[in-house]
């Protein structure tokens, strides 16, 4: 049984978003997403001060099972990172939606915000990916 | 898809469930990680129920497999005593790898691999025909492998007492039964322990009597990690058909000597030792960031000299591990490929880890 926290929204590439209502937001990946990729061991993040667009790569994440890429579901500038993943890369395992978040973004669209789903949308795509 | 005796109990425990094979297998309970560590440190539990157990009897059956199989039965005179061995085609490829345990002169088992056990009985039953062997496939047996620095003295006593007592004290790579039970001391993890067969229907008991010791469950990606550290072949992966066992470290697993046994196989790898050039068998570990996987391509500036044919990470040295085919003369200076990038890696001895401590 996923866990998908109704204050938060979310992409069907399985990242969340937390709107933190000064223009930036708090991105991360979703529990069902951790779950598919079994034990983390290696988190690469963008850099502080890239800009990215939505839909582009935002960074890998290697587990135990295999690599993958996550994206970011919106524009803008990347403000921090949570260094605390380089040596404790399970805390996304552990803690999907608090401890184990992955970056923060300036906005330079909110209106991106839009376009992303609320947890009954993303719960849809989870139930879509579990048959 | 195939499910072993314990399939409901594994899904109990919430379970992540794999197709591996034909099989419905737990790849892990929550983290594999920290079920590699429970080996390492304590005691872990895996159900191998889909391996294959299979008696061979009859009075020739220590000349027959004297002729099947690539290592040598005769080294086996105590009885119990058991002996890792491949089983070559006559190209000298490898058909599977296999344990056999000597019990009396009429009656040796086999353990074979899931995946090929249906090719491994048509083999046997094949090459067995001039010698009246009896082979009997124990479907009738589940089988759960107990592996770790605490994982006898938790198992002991929940065996039957006579059981326990002939366990107790078994050696390492010997085995004790007591009617459909039977205990192996060996394992595919590098621990101690055992691995125990049973008749199915009092698996399920064993397996909670086991969970309520404290041992802890663990899936196929554990087993993957341990054998990994512990330099252990996977079939399927780090040979096959096509390579023999000179070119996957397991030169060490045949005996050519007596040069009068005549194992199916023997003349090819003859062949190939005296034409030489053979490609080796060697461990990597990746000092940076990053995870090695099977079929990664490895390079000496831009020359292709290989390939990993067994990658992962490892937990006990919390760094990416890997066993590699390479070209004979590569020493030092090679790279993985990962993803478009080329990382350095270092060439190392196996196994990864002994004793549960990391070598390197």
């Amino acid at each position: 049984m996923s866990n998908i926290p109704d204050d938060l929204m979310y992409t069907d590439s399985h990242e969340w978003v937390r709107d933190e209502g000064d223009n930036t937001a708090t991105i991360g990946i979703t529990d069902h997403a951790q779950d598919l990729l079994g034990d983390l061991v290696y988190v690469e993040m963008p850099d502080v001060g890239d800009n990215l667009d939505a839909g582009a790569e935002a960074g890998v994440l290697e587990s135990v099972k295999a690599a993958s890429d996550y994206y970011s579901p919106l524009s803008g500038e990347v403000i921090e990172v949570n260094e605390d993943l380089n040596d404790s890369p399970e805390t996304i395992n552990e803690q999907p939606y608090d401890a184990g978040w992955l970056y923060k973004i300036r906005m330079t669209d909110a209106g991106e915000l839009d376009n992303l789903l609320n947890a009954e949308g993303y719960a849809a795509v989870v139930e879509a990916d579990d048959h | 898809m195939k499910k072993t005796v314990l399939n409901a109990e594994h899904r109990n425990l919430g379970a992540r469930m794999v197709p591996f094979g034909d099989w419905d297998m737990p790849v892990n309970y929550g983290s594999q990680i920290e079920e590699h560590h429970a080996v390492r440190n304590k005691a872990g539990m895996f159900d191998v129920s889909h391996m294959q157990a299979v008696d061979l009897r009859g009075a020739k059956v220590r000349e027959f497999l004297r002729h099947l199989l690539a290592n040598d039965v005769q080294k086996l005179q105590n009885s119990g005593k058991a002996l890792y061995s491949c089983m070559l085609n006559e190209l000298g490829g490898v058909i599977d790898d296999l344990i056999v345990y000597f019990m009396t002169e009429d009656w040796f088992r086999m353990v074979v691999n899931a995946g090929t056990a249906e090719k491994d009985i048509a083999w046997m039953t094949k090459q067995a025909a001039e010698f009246d062997i009896d082979i009997n496939v124990r479907d009738d047996l589940a089988m759960i492998a107990v592996q770790g620095p605490e994982a006898r003295q938790m198992a002991l006593p929940l065996l039957s007492d006579e059981l326990s007592s002939a366990a107790a004290q078994l050696k390492i790579f010997s085995a004790a039964s007591s009617g459909d039970w039977f205990v192996g001391r060996t394992g595919y993890t590098g621990e101690d322990g055992f691995e125990v067969l049973m008749p199915k229907d009092q698996a399920a008991d064993f397996w909670n009597k086991l969970l309520n010791a404290g041992v802890q469950p663990c899936g196929l990606g554990a087993r993957d990690t341990l054998r990994l550290e512990a330099g252990m072949n996977l079939y399927g992966s780090d040979m096959d058909e096509q390579v023999s066992p000179l070119e996957a470290g397991l030169k060490w697993t045949l005996a050519l000597e007596p040069a009068e046994r005549n194992f199916i196989g023997r003349q090819a790898l003859e062949n190939k030792l005296a034409e030489g050039n053979l490609k080796k068998f060697v461990g990597l570990i990746l000092q940076g960031r990053g995870v090695l996987r099977d079929h990664q391509q490895l390079f000496i500036n831009d020359r292709q000299v290989g390939e990993i044919t067994s990658g992962g990470f490892s937990p006990t040295l919390n760094k990416a591990i890997a066993f590699a085919r390479i070209e004979a003369d590569v020493d030092s200076d090679l790279s993985v490929d990962i993803r478009g990038k080329k990382l350095p890696v270092d060439i190392v001895k196996l196994p990864f880890a002994r004793n549960g401590k990391a070598l390197y």
